[in-house]
């Protein structure tokens, strides 16, 4: 047990430290966004309809940037032998990862997301239904995803197949994600997709330390 | 400083094949190594050294035989240093070493400590990327230290190290026997005092995969 933890607080700090951390993606998320308008085309109508839609198809690519170096970097110096040959569950290293990059870059994609919101004239009343939605699905984002990375991590620019591998294992999350932002914005009832999101997550935290670390134990054979 | 491994500590290795690809590394092995003994494999690139060792570790399948370590309350009994360090480019040599000691949860001794011993301690704040190879080398080495553990399995220890880094290996592992502790390492060139060796070139191994059955 000590030994996850004790990787849990390695990863919050080396995701912070090189690279940038969260920059990438946040940046990316938002210029995603920001670009929608002079796709769709200025209309408030347009946004609001395309709006929620876009946000979730934003976040989701945004969540697969840190996932092509999350298992990678440990196979390629060592790190991941020397995890695995010491007696530490491979799952719990997995699912400390898998957390530790979620909460350096997940929070800051769900903080991001309500800027963007109403920036795509979402209404300004729905924000903290955003960052709410938002935390479940990034999270069910990156537990799906430790799955890819983990399956990609002997591939060299492995980013693609990942994206290929995870991007399917997304959609439930996706469709009533933003089905909570429609009827939220409308003003019918999203309990029931918010349910149904959080069910999505909670199946990705049930396969994926399980699942990566199957994938690990292989990608190190 | 270091906890004495049981000393009915026993591996046993009976009838090991390793196959890579369709090519078979070995087959066959069988050898038997106690406490505070040393084996050195011997051979030349690509005759199964490292893929051994990587067994033993269980790291790397076997495509067939048994590894059997008798040491009793160790859920792994063994450290595994491999070519690759586990060097992070932007932690320091001082954080990772206390990483490994709350990693491993039972530091036999203080990272500062390992590191002293391991000829690293001007290095502490300098980070991974900025250690020249054989300093990163020693950082792996320190690893060793900080949790004792009865076997250890070295995959070319002394590569990139300087004479004294050689001379620090040879002392280690003398050490580490002393206390009951087992030494397997891939090797070239000098060895160390008083052990066995087991030259994998000069095992007969079947050009292919037919030879198997």
């Amino acid at each position: 047990m000590s030994g996850s933890v004790s990787v849990f607080v390695r990863e919050l700090k080396l995701a912070w430290s090189g690279g940038g951390g969260p920059v990438l993606p946040v940046g990316f998320f938002g210029v995603a966004c920001i670009m929608t308008p002079f796709a769709v085309g200025p209309e408030i109508e347009n946004l609001k309809t395309a709006g929620p839609g876009v946000m979730w198809i934003a976040m989701a690519l945004a969540s697969l940037l840190p996932m092509e170096r999350l298992f990678q970097a440990d196979l390629e110096d060592g790190t991941l032998d020397a995890y695995a040959g010491s007696g530490v569950a491979m799952e719990g290293i997995a699912l400390a990862k898998t957390v530790a990059h979620w909460i350096a870059t997940g929070i800051p994609l769900s903080l991001a997301a309500p800027i963007l919101w109403i920036l795509l004239q979402g209404a300004p009343e729905v924000a903290p239904m955003v960052i709410l939605t938002s935390l479940i699905g990034s999270a069910a984002f990156f537990m799906f995803g430790a799955i890819g990375a983990a399956l990609a991590a002997g591939v060299r620019r492995g980013g693609l197949l990942i994206a290929l591998a995870t991007l399917p294992l997304y959609v439930p999350t996706m469709i009533f994600g933003a089905a909570t932002l429609y009827a939220a914005a409308i003003g019918e009832g999203w309990q029931t997709p918010l349910m149904l999101t959080g069910a999505a997550g909670l199946l990705g935290l049930a396969i994926s330390p399980f699942a990566a670390a199957m994938a690990l134990r292989t990608a190190i054979d | 400083m270091v906890v004495a491994p049981a000393s009915s500590l026993v591996l046993e290795v009976e009838n090991l094949a390793a196959v890579r690809g369709l090519r078979v590394l070995f087959e066959g092995l069988s050898l038997r190594v106690s406490g505070g003994e040393a084996l050195e494999l011997r051979g030349p690139n690509g005759s199964g050294k490292s893929t051994l060792l990587r067994i033993l570790a269980g790291l790397t399948r076997q495509h067939a035989g048994t590894v059997t370590y008798s040491a009793d309350e160790h859920d792994a009994p063994h450290h595994y240093l491999g070519h690759a360090d586990a060097v992070k480019p932007t932690e320091s040599a001082g954080e990772q070493a206390r990483f490994w000691a709350s990693y491993f949860g039972r530091p036999a001794i203080t990272a500062t400590d390992a590191l002293a011993r391991v000829g690293l301690s001007q290095r502490t704040e300098v980070p991974g990327r900025g250690l020249s190879a054989g300093q990163k080398r020693r950082l792996a080495l320190s690893r060793l230290l900080i949790d004792p553990r009865p076997v250890w399995l070295l995959d070319e220890p002394t590569a990139a190290l300087d004479i004294e880094g050689r001379k620090l290996v040879v002392d280690l592992v003398a050490e580490h026997r002393a206390t009951g502790g087992m030494v397997i390492a891939a090797i070239h060139g000098d060895g160390f005092v008083n052990s066995n060796t087991l030259d994998l070139s000069k095992l007969k191994a079947p050009a292919n995969l037919e030879g198997l059955a």
